[in-house]
């Protein structure tokens, strides 16, 4: 029963030179338990923003947003964070970035190793417990990333752009292995992402959002998580269904950014 | 000898390590282009090649080298250097060496100007005109008097024979010069004496300086007769019966010329100045050193005689004074040689390592202070200073009074002061001890507690709006100023022993660890403390577990910078005031002009600032191998 719910947020800035910024209006929807949804937008449409106040990280104008029964109004462990360069500890070892969140709650040694090696397994890590993070590559840090999120055990888990800054092979390995994750765990992802295709592979749910004010454009329920689960990626990225929706999605962040270039033309 | 093995050794090592970088310049010429900061990696051989380089132009350039390989040639200069000692008096009347006009030429010239002056001081100094009139008169006597010595008719036939016969000896002596047998045989008494003097360098004497070769008894003896012919030339001046007639009544008119004392007391007082410099200048023009142009030339062609056959004599000693023996000659004193230029200047690696390994020793020491050594030291006197006296005054009761029978009963809360002051009986352990060991503690305490105080006034300024602008002009505005205006400060404050010191060095190192403490809190990746907090990290934890080891490459530079500008300011620091320390040895050195000490200290001051270095160096490799990676 942790259903993120977000009614009426607005986000308001105001700029140095004394004008306001809407980065975001009115943006209201509900998150149930164990769905992964994915945001898609184009830059300046407020999808970070969104997630830090989700996070707790910045706090709404106006509006509210709850989990589950509580309202966020500060960063919590019952909200995982992934960033997309993984922003690991790099003077710890693996191990010891993985376990920081139990550490911080003070929590048995004997029991946290256990759990360190358990998701070190899941993430295909196993092993790496004692190298410095510094050593690994930019898919095994995220990996590590997703395992030190996970060990807390939160309701929600929110990913911003978490696989941007890897190569495609070790993106559609990180793909399969967040879907994976999401299908073991029953855990709530909420994905930002650039990659209408990943969006698409990912979100069994996506918004795209749309720039000045920042607002929910149009909503999708897709079929392709799902499907990812059991079938290959590969397969159904060429399948037509696929196709149409993506170039559907990409026409319409075309027209919103030929929309923002045309508003900053005529200023 | 040692030093010539050593000398050879480094140039072989400088020659191999050049060759062995060019082989390897030519090996891995494919492997990087220029500007790949691959090819600055390593490169040990250049280190040996440097240090051989500098050791080498030790050497050299101290006349270490030198010594080691001409000691004969040292002594054979030395006698070189008697002669051209001897010769100095006439040679320094021609324009020879520095001298650019003859010496006649020299004084005439002053003389005029200063007689020129007198005529100025005559037109405004009150005398009656009587007065003025024979003065006048005076003065014009003078000026035809000073021609008078120049003019050819004017000169005694007799002072052109003496400067003939002058010119005549040194002929002679060059000629004897360069016969095969001169001086004649050796006394092998005075040989056997020669033969026993102490070495180069060996005592306060420099240069043995009596010949110990056949071609230094040749100079030897040329020198002394160069000694009497100098002798004979200073005897000539242009006196005849013609001009001590008009010296002598010139020297009447000014001895009958009474002041007139009337008038007010300046006046008077200009007046008899106006005299006194009358009477200076007619001494001088009686010295009779003025000649005319022609007479002096015989010396003078003489002397360049002289002058080339001293050159062929000394063949390849010229060589060596020129290549072995830089930036200086040896020069002959009154009855001893030295060396002057760098060979006086910069000390030699030899004695600068024999009054090292002197002063290292613990029982020789500086001023009574080894360098660095240890000492046994009882462990109350450690408990005493770390201990705070008033410990005792918190203890419940009071201190104990003496009783009527005189005796004092003791208490627990005395027992504590004793406890607190060190006055109890306690075993005795080593600790280091010297003046090394002194600055090296100062400079460590000072890092101590500016690293103590200064990171986390720094976190704070960083993470706290605040706390920057609190303490911004706190740092901004002492930080600037050169630590050492602060010295006289700080020292009258805090005494001259360590306190002021080591309050002095915190200074330096509280501003550095701040800025580098407050720039490493700011660089902090926002993600990271983002993730942090939603790992569940309390404030305090994310200061401790994200903020602090994240600035850590910050805070390690800000203690490498803070070390070596520690070290320079302690170094100076000790020189201002103190009784121990490397600055202090280095201090009285100067006071006593004792080169090798002041060399020793340098070199000493380099290597621990360097040994320093190289330790951070190695704690930064050690304890952030991230840096750079990340």
């Amino acid at each position: 029963m942790s259903d993120l719910t977000a009614s009426e947020l607005n986000m308001v800035f105001n700029t140095p030179h004394g004008g306001t910024v809407h980065a975001l209006k009115d943006v209201s929807f509900t998150l149930k338990q164990g769905e992964l949804l994915a945001v898609l937008g184009p830059s300046g449409c407020g999808k970070t923003t969104l997630l830090n106040i989700i996070a707790g990280f910045q706090h709404p104008t106006g509006g509210s947003l709850h989990l589950g029964d509580h309202e966020i109004t500060a960063p919590g462990v019952d909200r995982g964070m992934v960033f997309q360069q993984g922003a690991l500890f790099e003077w710890l070892t693996v191990a010891d970035n993985v376990n920081f969140g139990l550490r911080m709650k003070k929590a048995d040694p004997a029991e946290t190793s256990r759990k360190v090696e358990e998701w070190l397994e899941i993430v295909g890590l196993q092993g790496f417990g004692r190298t410095p993070t510094y050593q690994l590559s930019g898919g095994m840090q995220q990996r590590v990333a997703l395992a030190r999120c996970l060990i807390n055990d939160p309701d929600l888990i929110l990913m911003d752009e978490p696989l941007g800054a890897l190569d495609a092979l070790t993106r559609e390995k990180m793909q399969s292995l967040v879907l994976k994750i999401w299908k073991e765990t029953g855990k709530t992802i909420m994905i930002i992402t650039h990659s209408v295709e990943e969006a698409l592979l990912l979100g069994e749910r996506l918004f795209v959002m749309a720039p000045r004010p920042g607002r929910i454009h149009k909503e999708y329920h897709l079929p392709f998580a799902d499907l990812g689960l059991t079938n290959d990626p590969r397969e159904i990225k060429i399948s037509p269904e696929f196709v149409e929706t993506r170039e559907e999605i990409l026409t319409m962040i075309w027209n919103m950014e030929e929309e923002i270039m045309g508003k900053t033309e005529t200023v | 000898m040692i030093v010539g093995i050593i000398f050879i050794g480094l140039v072989a090592a400088l020659i191999w390590s050049i060759f062995y970088g060019r082989k390897v310049i030519r090996t891995e010429k494919s492997d990087a282009v220029f500007g790949n900061p691959v090819r600055a990696l390593g490169g040990w051989h250049w280190v040996v090649a440097g240090v051989c380089s500098i050791l080498l132009f030790w050497f050299w350039f101290s006349w270490d080298a030198a010594r080691a390989y001409f000691p004969i040639a040292g002594n054979e200069l030395c006698q070189v250097a008697k002669l051209t000692r001897a010769a100095n008096p006439i040679r320094s009347t021609f324009p020879m060496d520095d001298e650019r006009l003859l010496l006649g030429t020299k004084l005439l010239d002053r003389d005029y100007r200063q007689i020129d002056h007198l005529q100025t001081q005559l037109a405004s100094t009150n005398f009656s005109d009587a007065d003025r009139e024979m003065l006048q008169e005076i003065i014009d006597e003078m000026r035809t008097a000073m021609a008078a010595h120049a003019d050819a008719d004017e000169l005694d036939s007799s002072v052109r024979m003496r400067m003939s016969a002058v010119a005549e000896n040194i002929h002679g002596l060059a000629e004897a010069l360069a016969q095969e047998g001169y001086p004649g045989p050796a006394d092998p008494a005075m040989m056997a004496e020669a033969l026993a003097q102490p070495g180069w360098g060996e005592t306060s004497v420099e240069l043995p300086p009596l010949p110990m070769t056949e071609r230094g008894r040749k100079f030897d003896a040329a020198s002394v007769t160069m000694q009497e012919i100098s002798d004979q030339y200073l005897g000539v001046r242009n006196v005849g019966p013609a001009l001590t007639a008009r010296l002598d009544a010139l020297e009447g008119r000014i001895a009958g010329f009474t002041i007139d004392a009337s008038g007010d007391s300046a006046d008077v007082a200009a007046r008899e100045d106006l005299i006194k410099q009358i009477e200076k200048i007619f001494r001088r023009i009686d010295d009779g050193r003025i000649f005319p142009p022609d007479v002096t030339t015989d010396v003078e062609q003489a002397l360049l005689v002289l002058d080339r056959e001293q050159r062929r004599q000394q063949g390849g000693l010229r060589y060596i004074n020129a290549i072995a023996m830089p930036g200086g000659e040896i020069l002959a004193g009154n009855n001893a040689c030295s060396e002057q230029g760098s060979g006086r200047w910069l000390p030699k690696p030899s004695d600068t390592l024999a009054t090292f390994t002197r002063l290292a020793n613990p029982n020789e020491g500086y001023k009574g202070f080894p360098l660095l050594w240890f000492k046994m030291k009882p462990i109350s006197e450690m408990v005493a200073f770390i201990v705070p006296d008033w410990i005792a005054d918190l203890v419940p009761g009071d201190y104990p009074r003496h009783g009527t029978d005189g005796q004092v009963q003791s208490n627990f809360k005395s027992k504590v002061y004793d406890i607190a002051t060190g006055n109890f009986d306690s075993p005795s352990i080593p600790v280091p001890d010297g003046h090394i060991w002194d600055s090296i503690v100062r400079v460590l305490m000072g890092l101590f507690f500016g690293i103590l105080l200064g990171v986390p006034l720094g976190l704070f300024m960083g993470l706290s709006r605040f706390a920057k602008g609190y303490f911004d002009p706190l740092v901004e505005l002492y930080r600037p100023i050169p630590p050492l205006a602060w010295a006289p400060l700080i020292l009258t404050i805090f005494g001259i022993q360590d306190d002021g010191k080591i309050f002095l060095l915190f200074m330096v190192a509280f501003a550095i660890m701040v800025i580098s403490a407050r720039t490493g809190a700011t660089g902090t990746q926002l993600s990271k403390i983002h993730a942090a907090h939603s790992l569940g990290a309390s404030n305090r934890q994310i200061i401790r577990q994200v903020i602090l080891p994240n600035s850590l490459p910050e805070i390690l530079t800000g203690i490498r910078i803070s070390i070596g500008v520690c070290w320079g300011t302690l170094v100076a620091a000790e020189m201002l005031a103190g009784t121990t320390g490397i600055g202090f040895v280095e201090n009285v050195a100067r006071k006593q002009s004792d080169y090798e000490i002041i060399w020793m200290t340098i070199i000493l001051m380099g290597l621990l600032g360097l040994l320093f270095d190289v330790m951070m160096r190695w704690v930064i490799h050690k304890t952030i191998p991230w840096r750079g990676k990340g």
